[in-house]
């Protein structure tokens, strides 16, 4: 929703699902897995189903690509029911991307994102093509790891390679179960940020099953919490649920009221962000030592001729070569606008800098955030939420004096 | 000795090669029908235990009385010789391959249909090479037991090396014997040795970079 606010030019490559009166019930059980679920997901939205284990959500999502077939009831991709279509040529349509990639280990990265165009018999160039824009897309190197094995990759970068080969042939759909579950939180943390960074330009409509509150938080533009059986037990917006959940269950699930549980809400792109001293690679370090001196900068944001940042160096560092040095991207710990600030602080915790510097989409450098500015801005929201409660307690005792 | 070797040079070689010849077309076949049958018992899973006593009381049956067994159906010729070491080459790979098939990842399988492969897709393209090593080792092992079934096969005038070894029997005693024998014997050592190279290079070029050992 808030995105749709903020971009309104991109365009929604995404198509709407609604699941009518879905029911699925296994043999031999008396309680139906799914009991009646009915639900609209809006075209280019993501959004997460959470719940309990067992509460019935993979078991829904799985009906989305008829890995499961519903026992009755109907699924409608963009209007058009999916159990009319064969069900190969339905799931070409629609993106998968399961915990740890899971990625075929006897085919070389540039092969396991290529699966589904060659399914659907795309000429070998143009598979090329979109494999090298895919990796990239995910900020995987295509030379440097388009020929590799997945044995031969991190768990993060294989869940990249996994969330690209979803992507492959541009599918309006994607469905996601527990994408980030299998990877360190520093890792989760960054994919989901790239995540949430990819949507912003393709604009898919993406369901996301996950048992993390907070991802289903940061992700969804929408959030559905279920129940046993599939029952919804709130539809509705993270803002939304937080500031009001339906009923004991949601709020005991989402641990809402806490003030530590905005931190989850609010994102960095919402806070000042600093701007240090930068400088290109390649350019004479001279000039940007005096620049950074001047400052009062005791480092330097280092950034690519795509305006990315690539390295962080401290100010002696720099001193030591005449030109601005280049490394690895991926060692530079960076985060996404849409990081939420529960994620800021964890990196600066890990990170040598007590700082983090911002990326927008394609991971351009945007600024740097400082930990002075999350613990202001995280003052800030307990006091206005003490002002609040006060201003409630107030109105309770006039009420209550009222009465008497 | 080496008279005798030399003196029938061309002819050994003819035989070393029929014999190898014998070994790999038979167990070619095995692996074709192992396949199938191990792809079979996979989809049905009641069939598991069914498999496994069949390859383990098959190889428990004398090759010498199977080939007696044949010779009424299939009269005395390779076709026997074929049919017997073919038998007994199935069984190794066989059992590998039904090992093989369910040691893949169920959820590489679920995530392949989840992108709307069919089954056969799923089949060739993912269940069959990465159950391939396990095979590819059952053949190996199956192209060596092969080359000794094979020599006995010989008794029903199958091709191959045998036949020397079945003349050094028959012959105990005599000027020859002992070289026939011995011809047979460590003519078929080599062509196992060799035949055991190939596979290993074989397994080289069909397993893939990304799961061999």
């Amino acid at each position: 929703m808030t995105q749709t606010e903020q971009a309104p030019d991109r365009q929604i490559s995404g198509a709407e699902l609604r699941l009518e009166n879905v029911v699925k019930r296994y043999p031999g059980q008396k309680v139906a897995a799914v009991d009646s679920l009915s639900l609209t997901i809006p075209a280019g939205e993501i959004v997460a189903f959470v719940g309990p284990s067992g509460c019935g959500k993979t078991t829904s999502l799985k009906m989305l690509n008829r890995l499961i077939e519903p026992t009755s009831g109907t699924i409608l991709l963009d209007g058009k029911d999916i159990s009319q279509e064969s069900a190969t040529s339905l799931r070409r349509k629609i993106g998968y991307v399961i915990q740890g990639g899971s990625l075929f280990p006897h085919l070389t990265v540039a092969a396991n994102v290529a699966v589904v165009p060659k399914m659907l018999g795309w000429d070998k160039k143009r598979i090329t093509e979109r494999t090298d824009e895919l990796l990239d897309l995910v900020g995987l190197d295509p030379d440097r790891y388009r020929d590799r094995y997945p044995r031969e990759l991190s768990g993060g970068q294989q869940q990249r390679v996994g969330v690209a080969r979803g992507l492959a042939a541009d599918p309006p759909v994607i469905l996601m179960d527990e994408p980030f579950g299998a990877v360190d939180p520093i890792t989760r943390q960054r994919l989901q940020d790239e995540l949430i960074s990819i949507q912003r330009e393709l604009r898919k409509t993406i369901v996301c099953v996950t048992h993390d509150i907070d991802e289903a938080i940061k992700l969804g533009d929408r959030i559905l919490i279920l129940q046993e059986g599939a029952r919804i037990a709130q539809y509705d917006t993270p803002d939304a649920i937080l500031a009001a959940p339906a009923n004991d269950f949601v709020a005991d699930f989402v641990g809402a009221g806490s003030t530590l549980k905005q931190l989850s809400l609010a994102r960095v792109r919402s806070l000042d962000l600093r701007h240090p001293t930068t400088a290109r690679v390649g350019d004479d370090t001279g000039p940007a030592v005096r620049q950074a001196e001047e400052a009062g900068d005791d480092a330097i944001v280092v950034i690519d001729s795509r305006d990315r940042p690539v390295a962080w160096p401290w100010l002696r560092q720099v001193r030591h070569h005449d030109t601005v040095q280049s490394s690895p991207r991926e060692n530079l710990v960076t985060l996404d606008e849409a990081a939420t600030l529960n994620d800021a602080l964890d990196t600066m915790l890990t990170a040598a800098h007590s700082k983090v510097i911002v990326t927008g989409d394609r991971d351009k450098y945007l600024g740097v955030l400082d930990f002075e500015t999350v613990t202001e801005h995280m003052r800030k929201t307990e006091r206005e939420a003490v002002e609040h409660q006060h201003e409630l307690e107030e109105q309770e005792q006039e009420a209550v004096s009222a009465d008497g | 000795m080496w008279d005798f070797i030399s003196e029938r040079g061309d002819i050994i070689a003819y035989n070393a090669l029929q014999h190898a010849n014998l070994v790999l077309q038979a167990v070619f076949v095995a692996t074709i029908v192992a396949v199938g049958i191990a792809v079979l018992v996979d989809r049905f899973q009641f069939l598991d235990p069914v498999a496994n006593t069949v390859s383990a009381i098959g190889l428990t049956i004398p090759s010498f009385a199977l080939v007696g067994l044949l010779l009424p159906l299939t009269m005395i010729g390779a076709l026997t010789a074929f049919i017997c070491v073919a038998f007994y080459a199935t069984l190794p790979i066989l059992r590998n391959a039904v090992v093989g098939f369910a040691q893949v990842d169920k959820t590489l399988i679920e995530s392949a249909r989840g992108m709307g492969m069919s089954d056969l897709g799923v089949l060739l393209r993912v269940r069959l090479p990465l159950a391939w090593p396990v095979i590819h080792a059952g053949v190996r092992t199956s192209v060596q037991m092969s080359m000794g079934i094979a020599a006995i096969a010989a008794y029903v005038l199958g091709p191959g090396l045998g036949g020397y070894i079945f003349t050094g029997l028959t012959q105990a005693g005599g000027v020859n014997a002992v070289n026939y024998a011995l011809v047979g014997t460590v003519g078929i050592v080599l062509v196992a040795l060799v035949a055991d190279l190939l596979m290993l290079l074989l397994g080289r070029v069909t397993i893939s970079k990304g799961i061999r050992a």
